[in-house]
């Protein structure tokens, strides 16, 4: 009998935004993927661009809100005032949103390092991504709590 | 032109880490307001020190605490020589400008502020200039009154002058603004706050490292400046104080250089100008690498400075200017080292961010100025500050960088 480790949903979609960034040249092609990508993101609804859903940045602001889905699954939406940070916001949503509670909770967060962007999330930054990294997995362990 | 007096390739040349890469590209640095980079002079200075003179200052018998502490003292001479104070008595060497401004509200603030008092500040200082204030306002029971600014981002006179006329015991104010780069009229406004019964303090962060700064010719009370910002070490500034004014002030911190005397019995005596105020063990290497850094910038002139920086910022402001939906915040008639701007419906951080990338140093946000972006409804600026190394090469490099991220960002 073989054990099977099987990578979570959420390392699945790292590696796929990995692979996604090794095919593009230079940091030109990155960053014109990462603005699209803000330019795409869902526009938050206006109920949830609220103050107490605001991740105040020095530089940069993110509003980010959760709820849980019919399955127990943890979604989440976002914006900021920034569009690089929107963009790099909407890749932290495509990891870790419509996932279980419980992954989110322990994800581990690799792919900014490994496609070069992780200065993004440094604290010197302060854009407020960092903060909502740490947001997004602490309402991980609150749905987890829930149920 | 400047460039036949002022050979900005030979200044460079001496700045060391203006030769490295960022991201690929040659550096353009234009952060110097933050923080400027220092000269082989000043880094031989510092090393030196450390490799053949150390020892603690004062008091000590052997050699090399004689040496090391005529090192710190020559530059103490040489910094009040440099902004044209009376005395060294009149000299402390602090942190930094932070430092000196909260020396000055704990000591001359706190013996002379209460309540039913009031201040004046402007709407354009750093939070340097305005925290220290407000944490003692609240201890203390006295208002502060902000003057506003006019659209270019120069003082409202008729607005300072109301202001006067509450009688304030202080009024405080920056020589040149760190967000906008507008020069204010120091000498004018101390005049006219002294003449209102007002004591002055004036923060020259960003002043003395682009102009020639005369106190006795402003006739301020207090001026403070930082080291690194004029091409010498972090951790280093200095507090020049009347010496009136600082013989009457309470010390500030207690221990080491400042005591006169220590007894449990007969109670503590305090030290003479300006030890009263070095409690604990100075930044030597910082002090006396100050002096280096004042030494360079007087071996290249700092009118020579002045005029250099004063064709870049014209020269910055012309270039970009020609960008579309590009906006300057700060268009006083005397600036000094600064421009700022935003270009429309871009934020500065997406704008700093792509610059990064094109090798280009700049800063964005709020600069310490959130009540300034706050009043002019903007997140912050993207801001280029200057130094005496900066060429206009770079500058066209900036012009294109920030014409080449907007489109990107569009």
């Amino acid at each position: 009998m073989y054990l099977y480790f099987m990578a979570s949903v959420i390392d699945q979609r790292q590696e796929h935004i990995e692979d996604e960034f090794a095919k593009m040249g230079d940091w030109m092609e990155k960053y014109e993927y990462i603005i699209s990508l803000g330019k795409e993101l869902d526009a938050l609804d206006p109920a949830d661009k609220v103050d107490d859903n605001l991740i105040k940045g020095c530089q940069s602001r993110v509003w980010l809100n959760a709820k849980q889905g019919i399955n127990g699954e943890v979604i989440f939406t976002a914006d900021s005032d920034a569009i690089i940070t929107k963009g790099l916001a909407a890749l932290m949503i495509r990891v870790l949103s419509n996932a279980p509670a419980s992954d989110i909770a322990s994800a581990k967060l690799f792919f900014l390092d490994r496609i070069g962007l992780n200065t993004h999330l440094s604290p010197t930054r302060s854009n407020g991504l960092q903060s909502m990294v740490k947001q997004m997995k602490l309402y991980g362990l609150v749905f987890m709590a829930k149920g | 032109m400047t460039s036949s007096l002022f050979d900005v390739q030979a200044i460079r040349a001496q700045f060391p880490i203006l030769s490295r890469e960022v991201n690929g590209k040659p550096l353009a640095y234009f952060d110097s307001a933050a923080s400027a980079h220092k000269p082989q002079s000043v880094i031989d200075t510092q090393s030196r020190y450390l490799a053949e003179t150390h020892s603690n200052i004062h008091r000590g018998v052997h050699a090399l605490a004689q040496e090391a502490t005529e090192a710190y003292e020559a530059s103490r001479e040489k910094v009040r020589a440099h902004i044209g104070a009376e005395s060294t008595r009149e000299i402390l060497f602090v942190g930094g400008t932070t430092d000196g401004i909260n020396l000055v509200a704990q000591t001359w603030g706190r013996t002379n502020l209460g309540s039913g008092d009031c201040i004046v500040l402007t709407r354009m200082e750093h939070h340097s200039n305005i925290v220290p204030w407000q944490m003692l306002a609240l201890e203390m029971g006295f208002d502060i009154h902000v003057v506003e600014l006019n659209e270019d981002g120069t003082l409202d006179a008729e607005m300072f002058d109301a202001h006067l006329a509450r009688k304030p015991k202080l009024v405080a104010f920056t020589h040149v603004s760190n967000a906008l780069g507008t020069v204010n009229d120091a000498k004018y406004w101390t005049e006219r706050s002294h003449a209102a019964g007002a004591t002055v303090l004036v923060d020259g962060a960003q002043s003395v490292p682009h102009l020639q700064v005369d106190v006795k010719d402003l006739d301020v009370d207090f001026y403070m400046f930082s080291g690194h910002k004029t091409y010498g070490p972090t951790g280093i500034g200095v507090l020049y104080g009347k010496e009136a004014l600082l013989d009457a002030m309470p010390p500030y911190r207690g221990g080491g250089e400042m005591i006169g005397s220590v007894s449990f019995e007969n109670g503590t005596t305090y030290n003479e100008l300006p030890y009263k105020f070095e409690a604990g063990t100075p930044h030597i290497s910082g002090g006396i690498t100050l002096g280096s850094a004042i030494d360079w910038m007087n071996a290249v002139g700092v009118a020579a400075i002045t005029a250099h920086e004063h064709e870049l910022t014209q020269h910055a402001h012309a270039q970009l200017g020609d960008i579309e939906g590009l906006r300057f915040y700060g268009t006083a008639p005397c600036k000094a080292g600064v421009v700022s701007f935003l270009v429309d419906g871009i934020h500065p951080y997406d704008l700093g961010t792509l610059l990064d990338q094109l090798g280009i140093a700049v800063r964005t946000g709020h600069h310490c100025t959130e009540p300034l972006m706050d009043k002019l409804g903007i997140p912050g600026t993207v801001r280029a500050s200057f130094g005496a190394y900066n060429t206009l090469d770079e500058i066209d490099r900036l012009a294109e960088g920030v014409a080449r991220a907007s489109s990107m960002l569009r």
